[in-house]
């Protein structure tokens, strides 16, 4: 069995980093609370023992209010860590503490771990470790988990407690934690209400005090009869009029009191409260009363620009060329020695290398967009975006931290969807997760970039960035539209965590760009290139599989030209793009590689598969941005519906949001094309 | 529920401009998800508050207390005494 150290602290404070650097792994890290949401385990690389760490979601207190703290909770209780390793912020130890004072009341082994030492020495703030140990009774060890210092030490130290400490009882600084009056009416419930509970106890001291607390989760899971909960009701009321507060304020207010007392004599800090640090020079710009949402707007809009614009059309014709030219000639010159078939031919080229290699040529854009992206979460921005956006987003009754999931969702919609987690109110999740797949992603992407060169060559970031708005502009009348129906609701709350503005590592960029852009790689290579293989099957035979001369007579023409009149009133009939458009379910950019297959393949033996060209014969400027429109707003791809009906926990809501959204996206495809006809455009 | 009277030393936290400090004396309000969170982030008795600026829309305030920034909406600053 292998020794179990998990990581606990509280969210931003260098948990994920810390995770990387002991196990070797490259785990998402970013700048802003809330960047883990999931449990995640890995082998200690850095020590010869036998030891797995555990890396878990940020929390700020051990109460049963979020479901981050819940999760953490009962990891620390069920699976029983041999060491808990909090980490703690050394530039904000005050609060930090507030939760490792719960950790060490809950009687595990705790060991602290006093991370970005860096800062505070770039503060000059003085740290006295010796005090804190004193205080604590626990080790402490000081850390830069950025840069790996101290970290052997740190696994030394754990290693230790694990092999040497006997499970603790109860913790001896219960005592010195609380005053006297909580402490007595901790060991009354103790002594009195603990021994007649039918379960047995593992923690009596730790129970007795949460049930003090009137933690709810507790009183559950031990089935607390009515007679005890009253009983403890007499001596929560009795604390309650001492202090004149209700129990858990009293409870909070203690546990600050002795956090404040720790640090007052362990820290000392050279800068005033009311000093200006670079943080906050920086937020008088980006915060600005008048520049903040300018601002924001420039920087996506630079983003785009830099995606789309020279430099992202640059890498277009590279891998083109690569891919479409060198490759696709060199490949078909080979088959054709071998004297391979003629459909062989025609599959390899045409549907393999013309499909993949059509959508394949976007993922150096694709990874650009990821990278600027990256910058957005690693400096500390995303929380900025939120407190600046709020006011707005409350007209939708939703709260500025929903931003942040919009954010992450210009890059994928997956990852997006999960970060709703850290939104408490669970018709605010609901909501957030119903918009975020209008935030245009990255598959959506190949689409554009596609059909601006084709219809739009001389305005490609206008049309690009005007779609990306219409995503914006739709979730915003459907936030506005499903609070006042379906998801009525109070407001939701809003208190957050501002994080200082930090430089980006360029190991935590790469790791960024990459864990995001692999996908698209990895997708390309399994169920894109799974379906191309099918797609270019099913437009080359007929229903008594007979190789067809025209794709039109095929099974794919029959089941394209079915479907193809839902398509017509939106300005694109054709067969080729209703199959295209399902198979965008698989994932969105594969309708770009289906377009590939279905308009390439005719000249694809003759080694020019102009996909552009093609394109121009089918679609004018004004259908082809009704179907831009339209691949933006309609049904997620798989993964997406995969995580939605996951996080949603009801195929109900999963179907709504579906639903919706397909039904948003014909009609403003529908307005698009018949408005833009009557205005006199084509 | 505990009725609180604002005697004339004390404020909420809402009505203190950007840049005056105060010091917490009590957090209102019913028990529950909103006020455990403030009490967690360090809204209790005694602690020190400095209020940083607005947003950009006037709502929300961005305020410093134990040592780092947070922010919190108008309507919940309303109900933080300080004096
Ligand atoms: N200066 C400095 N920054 C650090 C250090 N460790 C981590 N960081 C930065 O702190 C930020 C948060 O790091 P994460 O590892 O994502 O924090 P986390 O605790 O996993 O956060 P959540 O998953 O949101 O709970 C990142 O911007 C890191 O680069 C350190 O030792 N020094
Ligand atoms: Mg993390």
């Amino acid at each position: 069995m292998p020794l179990k150290f998990a990581l606990v602290g509280n969210p931003n404070c260098g948990k994920t980093t810390l995770f990387n650097e002991i196990t070797g792994s490259t785990q998402y890290v970013g700048n802003w609370p809330g960047v883990t949401i999931e449990k995640r385990e890995g082998k200690a690389k850095k020590i010869q023992e036998d030891v797995l760490i555990i890396d878990l979601p940020g929390i700020y207190s051990l109460s049963p209010y979020s479901m981050e703290e819940i999760i953490a909770r009962d990891y620390i209780i069920n699976e029983m860590p041999d060491v808990v390793i909090n980490i703690v912020d050394g530039t904000n130890i005050e609060r930090n503490f507030y939760l490792t004072i719960q950790l060490i009341e809950l009687g595990v082994n705790v060991v602290v771990a006093l991370n970005m030492m860096d800062a505070v020495e770039a503060k000059g703030d003085k740290i006295d470790l010796k005090i804190l140990e004193g205080s604590l009774k626990v080790p402490v060890v000081p850390i830069t988990a950025s840069k790996g210092k101290g970290v052997t030490e740190l696994l030394e130290k754990a290693l230790n407690v694990a092999q040497t400490a006997a499970a603790a009882g109860g913790s001896p600084l219960l005592q010195e934690i609380h005053n006297e009056s909580i402490v007595a009416s901790i060991e009354e419930i103790e002594n009195r209400i603990i021994p007649t509970l039918e379960s047995k106890v593992q923690n009596p001291r730790w129970t007795s005090l949460k049930l003090l607390e009137g933690d709810e989760k507790v009183q559950e899971a031990l089935k607390v009869s009515v007679e005890s909960l009253n009983q403890i009701k007499v001596y929560q009321e009795d604390l309650e009029k001492k202090f004149d507060m209700d129990i858990e304020t009293i409870v909070a207010d203690s546990r600050y009191r002795f956090t404040t007392d720790v640090t007052r004599k362990a820290v000392k800090k050279k800068a005033q409260a009311s000093d200006l640090t670079i943080s906050d020079k920086i937020d008088k710009v980006v915060t600005n009363r008048v520049l903040a949402i300018p601002l924001f707007l420039a920087m996506m809009f630079g983003i785009f620009s830099v995606t789309f614009g020279t430099v992202g059309s640059s890498t277009i014709d590279f891998v083109d060329g690569l891919v479409n030219d060198t490759i696709a000639t060199f490949v078909l010159s080979l088959l054709e020695g071998a004297g391979a078939a003629v459909w062989l031919q025609d599959l390899i080229v045409g549907g393999i290398i013309g499909g993949l290699g059509s959508m394949l040529v976007f993922v150096p854009q694709i990874m650009i967009l990821f990278f600027f992206l990256a910058i957005l979460e690693d400096t500390g921005y995303m929380a900025r975006a939120a407190f600046v956006m709020d006011r707005l987003l409350r007209k939708l009754g939703l709260s500025g931290k929903s931003f942040i999931p919009m954010l992450i969702g210009f890059g994928c919609t997956v990852p997006a969807v999960m970060s709703t987690r850290t939104l408490e109110n669970e018709k605010d999740r609901r909501l957030t997760i119903m918009l975020v797949p209008f935030m245009s992603c990255g598959a959506r992407l190949p689409v554009y970039a596609l059909y601006t060169a084709a219809f739009f060559a001389n305005n490609q970031t206008m049309v690009v960035f005007s779609l990306y708005l219409l995503g914006i502009a739709v979730a915003v009348l459907s936030g506005v539209f499903l609070k006042k129906t379906i998801l009525k609701g109070e407001v939701a709350p809003f208190v957050m965590e501002l994080p200082p503005y930090r430089i980006p590592t360029f190991k935590g960029l790469m790791i960024h760009m990459w864990d995001r852009g692999k996908g698209f790689v990895k997708k390309a290579g399994t169920i894109i290139f799974a379906a191309a293989v099918v797609i270019w099957f099913l437009q080359y035979f007929n229903f008594s599989f007979q190789a067809v001369s025209e794709p039109a007579d095929s099974i794919l023409g029959a089941i394209g030209n079915a479907i193809a009149p839902v398509f017509a009133p939106l300005g694109f009939g054709d067969w080729q793009s209703a199959v295209a458009l399902l198979t965008g379910f698989i994932a969105k950019e594969a309708v770009v590689s289906t377009m590939g297959i279905l308009h390439g393949v005719a000249e694809a033996t003759e080694s020019s598969t102009d996909l552009i060209t093609a394109l121009r014969t089918v679609f004018t400027p004004l259908t082809a941005y009704a179907f831009m429109a339209f691949s933006l707003l309609y049904l997620p791809c798989m993964a997406a519906f995969a995580t939605i009906k996951r996080e949603m926990n009801s195929w109900k809501w999963t179907l709504i949001t579906v639903g919706y959204s397909t039904g948003i996206a014909w009609v403003v495809a529908f307005l698009i094309f018949q408005g833009g006809k009557m205005m006199g455009f084509n | 529920m505990i009725l609180w009277e604002v005697s004339d030393l004390e404020r909420t936290l809402k009505e203190l401009k950007t840049g005056e400090k105060g010091v917490i004396i009590k957090v209102l309000g019913e028990k529950g998800a909103v006020k455990k969170r403030l009490m967690d982030m360090g809204m209790t008795s005694g602690a020190e508050v400095l209020v940083r600026k607005a947003a950009p829309l006037g709502d929300p305030i961005e305020i410093n207390i134990r040592g780092y920034e947070l922010t919190l909406r108008k309507a919940e600053a309303q109900n933080i005494i300080i004096k």
